[in-house]
């Protein structure tokens, strides 16, 4: 009988990832119809048919043009980006047995803007800004995880202190770079970029994109449920079995490889890999089983919605990163009066 | 089942425990007594291959355990720590499903098989109603339980336990240790270590008792626990007793005496 209960309640867990996966679905298609050239989801729907199916149904060119290469280029990445950012960051808070660490608490993603800003101003390729973005956010985190381990090893604070300390001398070096840089060509473009917009994204771009967040998420994916193993006490966890020297490395080198490619294309982007795996929380537990596909999908619809916002908001497009944090700053608010101080 | 000879362990060359022997069967409990600092934490610490031996050898069930893999040790000893500090609002059920790591392969998950286990392991401690309560919103005594049942479910031969009454109340200190015995009664080996002497009379067949100095005895506790070496190793007065009570005049006690 409790038996029955056992997988009632995993049921449950499943059909709210089922939902969040049909409601991204449809976030998605919608997302075509937010902007100034009105195309409603019907026209989205002919339109990937005609392209997908090669159907010949002769509609307007403007029509094709909108919704193929100006909005399905950035509605992928906001999708993609959103999603990997909250990834990363429940697989950090997993880790690093912190829920309070995220990309940018950990500096991973100004490690990544100073790397990109850096490949922008030698005018690198594509290819090459994206590494150097995860060079530079897997070179920050692994600061950040130095420092908290110097001074005390199990604390939160200092975790996030550490983060923050490297995430200042980054964007320290990133305001350099901006100061040096060609201030008729190179620095606007870095300036645009480190406010997060898509609106520059091409659909080569973020095709791109797709293969270093599919390369950090498909491990994570894999190991997801032993990320809870790994949130305890590392010598309890190898007490169990797990270990920890060979996982950790690797959860580290997948989530920093999801966050560089969401910067390094879409730019900074603060506050999903914060949030949303708390929101994730309250849908769905604290089990990573769950959690994490959550927290995937979940940071997709959002930055999908949040993109719509921008667009639609006024009439000239709002940064993505102003949004995130506008949106984000008084959701942790909520979340700290909620938890009172409980997690800290 | 576990042998361990002329073991020497500590920290990157400095020992804090030389030339330890011991051996432990199935369904005994063994009571690790001494003061603070007598190195205790540091022997389980190498049991669990958590420290490389730095001398000697500990050998399970005739095997050297030094060429095991973490998870092939997990799968026949079991650690409870003092107490666990979860980062996250984990479920009683989720936590005593994480005793299955060793057993569930790298990129899986839980099966119903193992989720059945789990289940088991909180029938057999009585702790079925606590299965949807948040772990770090449990009585001590309660998370105790819990950490145990975790134990239970990694299915192990051998189970250590550090100092696992240190933070409980009075009644609790006796249930887990209660039940933890009951459970070697099946055939489980147990290692633990206690700061109540009186532990050792209640609940375990054999005692090791380690002084600050590095020496040990090791014996059945009326043998080890007497009055002497009680002195000798906490460096107070003590008095072991037995009950008067006429049903229950086998009980022994040890009470420390002012001077």
């Amino acid at each position: 009988m409790e038996l029955t209960i056992n997988s009632v309640e995993q049921v449950k867990k499943r059909r709210i990832v089922w939902g969040l996966s049909v409601l991204l679905v449809i976030v998605f298609l919608f997302s075509f119809s937010a902007g100034r050239y009105p195309v409603s989801p019907g026209q989205v729907f002919w339109v990937l048919a005609d392209r997908l199916l090669a159907l010949d149904l002769g509609l307007p060119g403007a029509l094709t043009t909108v919704v193929l290469e100006v909005r399905f280029p950035r509605i992928l990445a906001a999708a993609l980006a959103g999603a990997a950012l909250a990834g990363a960051g429940a697989a950090y808070q997993g880790m690093f047995k912190n829920p309070l660490v995220s990309p940018d608490i950990l500096g991973a993603t100004m490690g990544a803007g100073f790397g990109a800003a850096l490949a922008i101003n030698c005018s690198a390729s594509l290819m090459g800004i994206q590494l150097a973005a995860f060079a530079g956010g897997l070179t920050a985190v692994f600061l950040a995880y130095k420092i908290s381990r110097m001074i005390r090893r199990e604390s939160i604070l200092v975790m996030v202190l550490g983060g923050i300390i490297i995430g200042t001398c980054f964007s320290a070096g990133i305001y350099l770079i901006k100061y040096l840089a060609d201030p008729y060509d190179k620095m606007p473009a870095i300036t645009f970029w480190l406010m997060g917009s898509l609106a520059s994204v091409t659909g080569r771009e973020a095709m791109l994109m797709a293969v270093p967040v599919a390369v950090g998420f498909v491990p994570l994916l894999l190991l997801r449920w032993r990320l809870n193993v790994l949130s305890l006490d590392d010598e309890e966890a190898q007490a169990l079995g797990l270990n920890t020297s060979r996982m950790r490395p690797v959860v580290i080198a997948c989530a920093t490889l999801m966050t560089a490619a969401a910067v390094g294309t879409c730019g900074m982007i603060g506050w999903v890999g914060l949030v949303i795996p708390h929101m994730a929380r309250f849908l769905v537990g604290h089990d990573y089983q769950v959690l994490l596909p959550a927290s995937f999908l979940l940071g997709s619809i959002y930055l999908l919605l949040v993109d719509c916002l921008a667009r639609v908001l006024f009439s000239v497009e709002i940064p993505l990163g102003v949004l995130t944090a506008l949106l984000g700053a008084p959701f942790m608010v909520y979340l700290m009066m909620r938890l009172r101080g409980g997690w800290i | 089942m576990l042998e361990v000879s002329g073991l020497v362990c500590g920290y990157s060359r400095q020992p804090v425990l030389k030339n330890i022997s011991f051996t432990v069967e199935g369904s005994k409990v063994l009571c690790l007594l001494g003061p603070n600092g007598s190195g205790k934490t540091t022997l389980f610490k190498t049991l669990l291959g958590l420290l490389p031996p730095l001398q000697g050898e500990v050998r399970f069930a005739g095997e050297d355990l030094s060429r095991w893999s973490q998870r092939r040790r997990a799968r026949a000893i079991a650690y409870i720590p003092q107490s666990s500090t979860l980062p996250f609002a984990f479920s009683v059920q989720e936590v005593v499903l994480m005793g299955r790591t060793a057993h569930i392969d790298t990129f899986a998950t839980p099966s119903p098989h193992d989720r059945e286990l789990a289940q088991t392991a909180l029938e057999r401690l009585n702790i079925v109603h606590l299965r949807q309560k948040v772990f770090t919103e449990l009585s001590g005594g309660e998370r105790q339980m819990v950490l145990v049942a975790r134990a239970l479910a990694q299915e192990p031969r051998l189970l250590v336990m550090d100092e696992p009454t240190s933070s409980l109340d009075f009644s609790n200190q006796y249930l887990v240790l209660e039940r933890v015995c009951r459970l070697a009664e099946q055939g489980m080996a147990v290692i633990m270590s206690s700061h109540h002497p009186s532990h050792a009379f209640l609940h375990a067949n054999q005692v090791m008792l380690l002084g600050r100095d590095g020496r040990m005895d090791h014996g059945t506790p009326d043998s080890i626990l007497t009055e002497d070496n009680l002195r000798r190793v906490y460096g107070i007065n003590v008095k072991v007793a037995n009950l008067s009570d006429g049903e229950h005049s086998r009980l022994r006690f040890c009470i420390p005496l002012p001077d």
